[in-house]
């Protein structure tokens, strides 16, 4: 597969692994974080933390949509889909996630709400058209990698002008979050973690461009480095930013130059604008309320709005108590560092979120890495 | 940062629709995002949406950079600060 | 004077559907088995036409097993419920190490169902069973109402005889095993949800479901005793199997990615998707793992067959309490590969 076998091959990796070693200086740690939840996948399914020297490694960072939305978000979209009119349509990535009282989207199913998996947001408009006795409602997550297609979506249901299609927007965006991660000043020393420097997103960055991390690099004094989804394109970063922090710059670098420019998708970022407003707050799983950091319809599509059309009354849900997907989720903690990691938590039995995304830390931890947390090595055969 | 692949535009189809593979499977799918897209191109495939173009002279330029990065020692390449 | 003898309509198989009596056991239903599956399957036992089949027994060890099959859509490439259903059975007995002898099936069908599709089905399920020496020689049929059954189950169930002195059995797995697959992995399941509407892509990868009893009778005799395990990874895919055997054995696993067989467009589908293809069914595939000084000679015996032309030697059976299915990434880094959870299903992040 052309563009993606290339950045694949094993033997130029451990080559630029070597590389990395070589010029990590010995008596330095060097902590990065990896922001996006892609990212994290890759990094355990390839195995890259056993590529690094033992004074690189990474922080799994919260840039994961599934795993940042608040319980009661999936609650107010389970109560939706129970609607009897209503047909609430969803990306996999969310049917199992654990909402209050132990359901979840796929519970709901099971027991008659009319929940339909779908790869795209055109398949729910495509829906609402072909079943207008239907009040069709699509679950909208995603960073800003995903916004366009919903706003783009949104705007083909009002050309068609369909009277029963919605969307419970839920997207969110991405430097407000790193600077969540990053503003660490207010908070007592044992809740700073310690990060040296970004691994920033791939396809957001494809759509925003690399220009809004730049302010962030400044104030902060942390330099990111743009990557791509490729393992390879993940170690040529790691070790660009061995570079600054060598060199002690903080700049914003791209590495992935093949689909990402300074200044982005023009297209996409109209259509965004277009169709959505700021929301003046948004609550996130381990980040809290964060100002200016999400998006809900503006008011020229409020027609298209499922939270004006149902009249949704966002109610708060707790999480569950022993579970720390938000320190997880910040870099505080390691998955193996929650009680419930392996215990109770499991992909069977998800207590959090973390667990149940597939680019979840703790899910990628489970499935791809959890056998590093024992202490004897494996008898060789 | 979601899950986007690589795929080739093999046939542009109406309504700002086209026919991109990925070895062998094909798909049809959206390229409203991206504009003057031409059969042959390469496209970042996100949730059924075209989200950019690939360009394969930064795509080289990315190889030739991870061969210069497999050398220890080798001057760090001025990478593309944008 | 003789009663004049009822003049009996045939099948209007070409339109007809089925309905409540074909499953109520008079005229209709009997209808249903000559007209339709007696042809099909085309064979002494089931011609005698007895609720029952009755044979000789084998001499040794027997084997039996059940399946029941509900795969939606009924009909994809590569196959159909009907020739999924007499492989996965055949198969199951086969990885006993044993020679399939006889086929039973039964048929829900739910009020409705076109008869076409239904003959289309049963000849395929008899060209399966041909195939591989097999007869289906008792069956059943029941019909339920509209709504109550996807199009029809089949459950199938088989019996067979195991050679003397050859015991496979998942818990025999050894530290030091090798562990050999017997081609590219991910073919069917990719195949299946090609066919699904609401995933939206095309191809022209075809379902491996085929019969290994051959493949396997080849093995035996190739190695005889010194095979361990054997077991093909249908739902689940290869992680599944390997993770079952892990339990079983109270092994470990530590396996290359490199060595791994995958279609390059069974690997694309699988990179739109967002799956992994050790999670996906395979059903013509088998898994076995081999006392390590007959590997070389089982691999051989298997590239020779042309089910088992693409196998490889995939890794080796670990001392691990804890069960771990470890595996060196073509990356060179190491990962574990897991059971997946429930259903499996596509990822847009």
């Amino acid at each position: 597969m052309k563009y993606i076998d290339e950045y694949r091959d094993g033997t130029l990796a451990l080559s630029i692994a070597a590389t990395i070693a070589a010029e990590a200086a010995i008596d330095r740690r060097y902590r990065f974080m990896e922001f996006c939840g892609g990212h994290t996948h890759a990094i355990s399914r390839y195995g890259l933390e056993d590529l690094l020297p033992a004074n690189v490694t990474m922080v799994h960072g919260p840039g994961c949509p599934v795993c940042v939305l608040p319980v009661g978000r999936i609650d107010d979209a389970i109560r939706l889909a129970m609607r009897p009119e209503v047909t609430l349509c969803t990306y996999a990535d969310l049917l199992r996630v654990p909402a209050s009282g132990g359901t979840s989207l796929l519970k709901a199913k099971a027991a008659g709400a009319d929940i339909r998996m779908i790869t795209s947001p055109l398949d729910a408009v495509l829906m609402a058209e072909a079943e207008p006795a239907r009040e069709v409602v699509f679950l909208a997550i995603g960073f800003e990698t995903t916004t366009p297609s919903t706003a783009l979506s949104i705007d083909l249901a009002h050309k068609k002008r369909l009277g029963n299609f919605s969307v419970f927007c839920n997207h969110v965006l991405t430097p407000p979050a790193i600077r969540a991660i990053l503003d660490t000043a207010h908070l007592p020393p044992d809740e700073r973690v310690q990060i040296d420097g970004f691994i920033g997103p791939a396809h957001v960055s494809t759509v925003i461009g690399t220009e809004p991390y730049r302010a962030l690099c400044a104030q902060f004094a942390k330099p990111v480095v743009v990557a791509g989804f490729e393992p390879l394109d993940v170690l040529q970063a790691i070790l660009m930013l061995v570079r600054q922090m060598n060199a002690g710059h903080y700049r914003v670098e791209n590495q992935y130059i093949r689909a990402v420019t300074a200044t982005g998708n023009r297209l996409a970022q109209s259509a965004m604008a277009e169709v959505f407003a700021m929301r003046d707050t948004f609550e996130w799983r381990g980040l809290g309320q964060l100002p200016h950091s999400a998006l809900r319809l503006s008011d020229a599509f409020a027609a298209f709005d499922a939270e004006r059309r149902f009249c949704v009354v966002p109610v708060a849900a707790a999480d569950n108590p022993a579970c720390e997907c938000a320190d997880v989720l910040r870099g505080l903690k390691k998955p193996a560092d929650c009680k419930l990691f392996g215990t109770t938590c499991s992909p069977e039995a998800p207590m959090g979120s973390c667990m149940v995304s597939p680019e979840g830390a703790c899910a990628a931890h489970w499935t791809y890495g959890r056998f590093r947390d024992r202490i004897p090595a494996r008898a060789a055969a | 940062m979601c899950l986007a692949i690589p795929v080739r535009v093999e046939a542009l189809l109406p309504d700002q629709m086209a026919r991109v593979t990925l070895g062998g499977v094909s798909k049809r799918v959206s390229i409203a995002l991206v504009e003057d897209v031409c059969v042959g191109d390469y496209v970042l495939l996100h949730v059924g949406y075209a989200l950019t173009r690939l360009d394969p002279a930064e795509a080289e330029l990315t190889l030739a950079m991870m061969h210069q990065a497999a050398v220890p020692g080798m001057s760090a390449m001025a990478g593309a600060i944008r | 004077m003789t009663a004049p003898r009822l003049r009996r309509r045939k099948l209007d198989i070409k339109t007809g559907l089925v309905d409540l009596s074909h499953g109520a056991g008079g005229r209709a239903s009997a209808q249903l088995v000559d007209d339709i599956f007696r042809p099909a399957f085309d064979n002494a036992l089931l011609d005698l036409g007895n609720d029952q089949a009755a044979f000789d027994v084998a001499a040794g060890r027997m084997v039996m097993s059940t399946d029941g099959h509900v795969i939606w859509p009924l009909f994809f490439p590569g196959g159909d419920i009907g020739s999924l259903s007499v492989h996965g059975t055949i198969n199951d007995l086969a990885m006993a190490g044993a020679q399939p002898l006889h086929l039973a099936a039964s048929y829900i069908l739910e009020e409705g169902f076109p008869l076409a599709d239904l003959q289309r089905i049963a000849i395929s399920m008899g060209r399966a069973a041909r195939a591989a020496g097999v007869a289906i020689v008792t069956g059943d049929t029941k019909v339920v109402e509209r709504g109550k059954a996807d199009g029809l189950f089949i459950t199938t169930t088989g019996i067979g005889v195991v050679p003397p002195g050859i015991v496979i059995s998942g818990d025999r797995a050894r530290p030091g095993d090798r562990v050999i697959a017997s081609g590219s992995i991910g073919d069917h399941g990719v195949a299946v949800m090609s066919r699904r509407a609401n995933l939206g892509f095309e191809t022209e990868i075809v379902s491996d479901s085929a019969a290994l009893n051959g493949l396997v009778a080849a093995m035996v005799g190739a190695v005889g005793a010194g095979l361990r395990v054997m077991r093909d990874p249908t739902r689940g895919g290869l992680a599944a199997t390997l993770n079952e055997i892990a339990r079983q054995s109270r092994c470990g696993f530590h396996i290359h990615e490199s060595a791994l067989v995958v279609r390059p467009d069974v690997a694309a589908a699988c990179e739109l998707l967002g799956l992994d293809p050790l999670n996906v069914a395979n059903e013509g595939k088998l898994v076995a793992i081999v006392d390590p000084a007959a590997a070389d000679r089982l691999l051989a015996a298997m590239q020779a067959h042309p089910l088992g032309r693409e196998a490889s030697i995939i890794g080796t059976v670990t001392e691990d309490d804890q069960g771990f299915v470890q595996m060196t990434t073509a990356f060179g880094g190491d990962r574990i590969v897991d059971w997946l959870t429930g259903e499996q299903l596509p990822r847009i992040c």
